[in-house]
């Protein structure tokens, strides 16, 4: 599929459908959340109104049509990551409760005191602060591995951080500030090799790029539904079958036990034995209707486009003055992001201004203010890219910056 | 929200900052910043007779936040201490003339305010009320 047969894709997404504030919605914060298609929206009204029931216990038809659907999405969303196996893949919240989940069992049964963790400094709050929490609970070191400004990770010096007391290494795949893609499958072989157990945070990587967890050879793997075009409220924890047989639970309750006295329980198998409780049942299943959607696409073609659509930004927005991308030295980004400074404009007064235009950009430290320390900003602009954006988004987002000079000087 | 909230007297401010510098052994000193967006203000106030003498400040930050400091500065030429405790936000956003920021911006206008506040109350060693910063 080449570019233009994503010509009318807006039309599947029922939010460009009709004006914001009486004029066409310019979307361009994907890397917060993704718009949703009518086939997404449409699974999840479709579950409510004809066979919504309480999943796995049913012995009735339409619990075990829900059962159907729900177990179908999770092996769906396994084989869109390539996973060995449906048993590999836990349904969480999102990313960030996937890598708490992780933080708070393996983390808790594996890591004592003086062993480090290792992080990277592009990353979101979300895959530090759990970290920082279990490091002060456990009395763990934490070390950094450091960026150069062009937003790629310095990596000649892992010998010295992957020292003998170095147990754990967490780090994102792709920047959510820069959009580096970083090459974690050398970084994971090389943390193997010193008999590091590794967690990729991939919420910027699986809505872009084709990924295969089974080549990367990573132990946890998580990602969130609603950037890939699924709902909010639904992530996946992927991670080897023997890493999640011998974690303890996350959460207790129904749904995750195999038998139950009054005293003592005994857990139910992988995946169940993590999803206490009953699950986002539209969640998953809605989820499991995006990953349909993008494979129609093709990730390669969502890739391509993503790329297509940065160099024509870039092309644009050298005609305005004073306007820097960050990390744009960097050729090995997914082209989904953009993150800028326009003149000494703050990126408050940007957005703000833009949002007038209908054009929906995200400005702040992107929870990232590590990063952005590093980067020297208080904060910058950002505009995200997706299937969904084309040129003609660009070229407004152009107007609208135009507009913000004339507006503020 | 949109343009509509960059009001001339915003812009104004924004581009032609008024009373903006440090005031060194000033009586009232206080400075906050917003974590959200990095916005920093500060205030220094020099007091003859209970009475704002004269009054700076300094920061770094969107044109809201940093017209409403000038802005704020301006009217506070003169005042006495108790009028400055007592100084409320709608006093501020009737003069910036932007009656309906939004929640995303009205903490830009009004950390100018919550700065002037804590150093009042501090100036005075009374708590700060709850609801100052609102």
């Amino acid at each position: 599929m080449s570019n233009s047969s994503l010509q009318d894709i807006k039309n599947d997404f029922p939010i460009f459908s009709k004006p914001i504030n009486g004029k066409d919605l310019v979307y361009l914060d994907s890397a917060a959340t993704t718009q949703k298609p009518n086939e997404v929206i449409d699974s999840i009204t479709h579950y409510y109104k004809t066979c919504n029931s309480n999943i796995h216990r049913g012995i009735y038809s339409i619990s075990i049509e829900a059962t159907e659907l729900y177990e179908n999405a999770r092996t769906n969303i396994g084989r869109f990551i390539h996973s060995k196996s449906p048993k590999e893949i836990v349904f969480t919240r999102n990313a960030t409760e996937a890598i708490n989940l992780v933080a708070n069992t393996w983390g808790s049964q594996n890591l004592k005191e003086g062993d480090s963790i290792i992080l990277t400094e592009m990353e979101h709050h979300s895959n530090l602060v759990p970290w920082q929490i279990l490091t002060k609970r456990l009395k763990l070191k934490l070390n950094f591995i450091k960026i150069q400004p062009n937003g790629e990770l310095i990596l000649d010096n892992l010998d010295d951080l992957f020292q003998e007391n170095a147990k754990f290494l967490s780090l994102t795949h792709v920047s959510n500030v820069l959009g580096t893609i970083n090459p974690i499958k050398n970084i994971i072989s090389k943390a193997h090799d010193h008999g590091i157990t590794t967690l990729v945070d991939a919420a910027q990587s699986v809505p872009h790029m084709s990924v295969n967890v089974q080549d990367l050879d990573s132990d946890f793997f998580v990602f969130s539904g609603h950037k890939m075009l699924g709902p909010s409220g639904i992530g996946v924890l992927h991670a080897k079958k023997t890493l999640l047989e011998n974690m303890d639970p996350f959460l207790y309750g129904g749904d995750m036990i195999s038998n139950v006295s009054l005293r003592e329980a005994q857990w139910n198998e992988i995946p169940w034995k993590f999803e206490a409780g009953t699950p986002n049942i539209v969640g998953a299943i809605g989820l499991g209707k995006a990953v349909d959607y993008l494979n129609r696409i093709g990730m390669d073609v969502v890739h391509k486009h993503e790329q297509e659509l940065y160099n024509y930004a870039v092309d644009k927005f050298s005609e305005l003055k004073d306007f820097k991308i960050f990390g744009f030295e960097n050729k090995n980004t997914t082209g989904g992001v953009i993150s800028f400074s326009y003149s000494d404009f703050h990126p408050h007064d940007i957005a703000s201004i833009l949002d007038g235009e209908s054009i929906a950009v995200r400005a702040g430290h992107h929870c990232a203010q590590p990063l952005m320390e590093k980067l020297g900003v208080p904060a910058t602009t950002r505009a995200s890219f997706y299937v969904y954006n084309d040129t003609s988004d660009i070229d407004k987002l152009f107007n609208g910056l135009q507009k913000v000079r004339s507006v503020l000087t | 929200m949109s343009e509509d909230i960059y009001k001339e007297i915003i812009l104004d401010h924004y581009r032609n900052p008024r009373n903006k510098g440090k005031l060194p052994d000033s009586e009232i000193s206080a400075q906050d910043n917003n974590p959200v967006c990095g916005d920093r203000i500060s205030i220094d106030i020099k007091l003859e007779n209970n009475i704002v003498s004269d009054i700076k400040f300094d920061g770094e930050g969107c044109a809201i936040s940093q017209s409403s400091a000038s802005i704020l500065t301006d009217m506070l030429m003169g005042k006495t201490v108790e009028e400055l405790s007592k100084f409320t936000k709608d006093q501020l956003l009737e003069e910036l003339g932007t009656p309906s920021l939004g929640p995303a911006r009205i903490k830009c206008a009004l950390l100018s305010l919550k700065v002037l506040k804590i150093g009042t109350y501090q100036y005075l060693g009374t708590e700060l009320p709850d609801d100052s910063e609102n």
